[in-house]
């Protein structure tokens, strides 16, 4: 698979990131070298094989639902880069 | 004050008055100081440390004490303890701190565990070197110009060189296994759900697993089985009861083990480390275990599946860093888009961007099938084939790692030679089985090499056991 420039923006928009002329050039070489060598997988036949989407033993154990005390305010804003006395605060999404 | 390895004796010593927990401490806090350049800690909490000694100290001389009274343990950055700082070696989680902690943090203390510090790892728990990490790589402590291995690096190092009895760590595709090969001491992986993941910050869900590094079974089992075991927390752990590991280290007298002929014969296996194997193979042999080799023609197919399975993981994980919550936001922001992807962009590492872009084109609309389902399809396949292996046998036993720790940026080039180094140490990941490393002699130049025990699904008591046998085996 080759990960050309238009490609690269693409995924890069889904994910959230970019890439300035300097490290597009290396992220583009890198994954394009990555994802031909996972490649490979396509040598196996796998036509009559079920995908394999859990690994634990035991499905959905959930606990009681009951009311209990949960994270408080302060504490969940603890961390905030911007925030006021009730709210996260990002750039203005609406004008 | 000699340096201990079993906790078995540290209590003896506790108990019988000839040592006390404030001592242990001062010991430990010593070490750490003068290791400072191996950069194996992100922070020491020397106060608290002391502070918990203290009143461990009263409650031993009171009868109270807990299970893991006299236990220094060090825990690796992506372990969430409440009120302490947490980066999974990210600048992205700059200043963080816990607001809880995570169920195997409070297990250990509630035992009456001393956490000693935090340790260094590579971003996210993404590498094998332990030299992606936004604080500097960790050294190993019997060659500085070599690393310790990864992802963690400061956990296997804060074992090695005595400054702590255990670490936690945590083990995705081999970063348990792999740095205590590289470190000389004993890694386990146990088996997937086995420990809470509650508070594990999450690389790739349906591999990670908290692992335990020492230098001794004895101090493995006793912590595994206070941390393992359910949890209201996390619905994906085991609800099986969990054994007293520590009280059933006895082997058995005879065992049928398989090797796997391929990872004997695998392309960059280094001869040394092949020799190593052969001997231990040997060794068992002559003292009348069964050993056969297998085949496992899956084997060249388990990176492919680990990186594909891992990425797309990673990249769903990691979508919670956003700069909107916590950690760092970039001050180079106009809008709600710009600020998501600048605070990303500059938050994040080159190996973390680039597992994040991978795992994001094999989950978008055009490539999942060809990529994610295909590998999730072999991922049933190389299961069902180990486990078939298993049914046979009561374990395998392969080399940890192709080569001994490597020398600081030998690797930084290419990323496929960094991803070679887990060769041998995703079977066990890809299949979600309990997987040991232990020490297994040394290279010519006096580098550990490890070799892997691996058993069906929630056997680590047979596999303690093992492993305990096989390391006074001479």
């Amino acid at each position: 698979m080759n990960i050309d420039k238009d490609l690269l923006n693409k995924i890069a928009h889904l994910a959230r990131l970019e890439f300035d002329e300097s490290t597009a050039e290396e992220m583009m070489a890198d994954m394009t070298k990555i994802l031909t060598w996972v490649e490979k997988l396509n040598e196996l036949d796998t036509d009559n094989v079920e995908p394999l989407t859990t690994m634990s033993h035991e499905v959905n154990v959930l606990r009681e639902d009951e009311v209990k005390p949960h994270l408080s305010h302060e504490r969940a804003l603890k961390n905030a880069p911007k925030k006021d006395s009730d709210y996260f605060r990002v750039p203005k999404v609406l004008e | 004050m000699e340096p201990y390895t079993s906790l078995n004796l540290i209590r003896e010593d506790l108990k019988s008055g000839k040592i006390t927990c404030c001592e242990l401490v001062e010991y430990y806090l010593k070490n750490i100081e003068d290791h400072k350049y191996l950069n194996a800690f992100l922070e020491v909490y020397t106060e608290e440390a002391q502070e918990t000694a203290k009143k461990v100290d009263v409650k031993i001389k009171e009868g109270t004490a807990g299970p893991l009274a006299g236990l220094v343990v060090s825990i690796k950055d992506v372990l969430c303890h409440l009120d302490h700082g947490l980066q999974a070696s990210s600048k992205i989680l700059e200043g963080f701190q816990s607001q809880f902690n995570g169920t195997a943090v409070q297990r250990l203390i509630d035992a009456d565990a001393i956490i000693i510090g935090r340790t260094n790892c590579d971003e996210f728990a993404m590498g094998s070197s332990n030299e992606n990490s936004a604080f500097g790589p960790v050294l190993n402590a019997i060659d500085n110009e070599r690393v310790p291995g990864g992802s963690s690096g400061g956990a296997a190092v804060s074992v090695q060189a005595d400054m702590c009895l255990v670490a936690l760590g945590s083990d995705t595709g081999g970063s348990v296994r792999q740095p205590a090969a590289f470190c000389g001491v004993i890694g386990l992986k146990p088996t997937y759900s086995r420990i809470s993941r509650h508070g594990l910050m999450a690389y790739a869900s349906s591999f990670d697993c908290i692992g335990l590094l020492a230098k001794n079974v004895d101090s493995i089992a006793a912590t595994l089985e206070v941390i393992a075991g359910k949890d209201d927390y996390d619905s994906t752990v085991s609800q099986k009861p969990v054994p007293h590991y520590s009280q059933n280290l006895t082997p058995d007298s005879e065992y049928k083990i398989a090797y796997i002929r391929e990872t004997m014969e695998a392309e960059g296996i280094n001869e040394e480390v092949k020799a190593k194997t052969v001997e231990a193979i040997e060794k068992l042999k002559s003292n009348g275990h069964q050993v056969d080799a297998v085949d496992f023609p899956l084997l060249d197919y388990l990176l492919a599946t680990y990186y594909i399975l891992t990425t797309a993981e990673a990249s769903s994980n990691l979508s919670r860093y956003d700069g909107v919550k916590y950690g760092f936001r970039s001050p180079h922001t106009h809008d709600l888009e710009s600020m998501y992807k600048k605070s990303r962009s500059e938050g994040f590492g080159h190996e973390v961007k680039t597992r994040i872009m991978l795992g994001t084109f094999v989950l978008s609309a055009s490539y999942y099938d060809a990529y994610y389902t295909k590998a999730q399809k072999v991922r049933r396949m190389i299961r069902d084939e180990t486990k078939k292996i298993l049914s046979k046998y009561d374990f395998i036993v392969l080399p940890t790692s192709p080569t001994t720790a490597f020398k600081l940026g030998e690797h930084s080039e290419d990323p496929l030679e960094m991803y070679l180094a887990d060769l041998f140490t995703v079977q066990s990941s890809v299949s979600g089985l309990p997987t040991i490393s232990i020490p297994n002699g040394k290279d010519n130049g006096g580098l550990p090499i490890g070799l892997q025990i691996v058993s069906d699904d929630f056997q680590e008591e047979k596999i303690l056991a093992f492993s305990n046998y096989l390391i006074n085996l001479n």
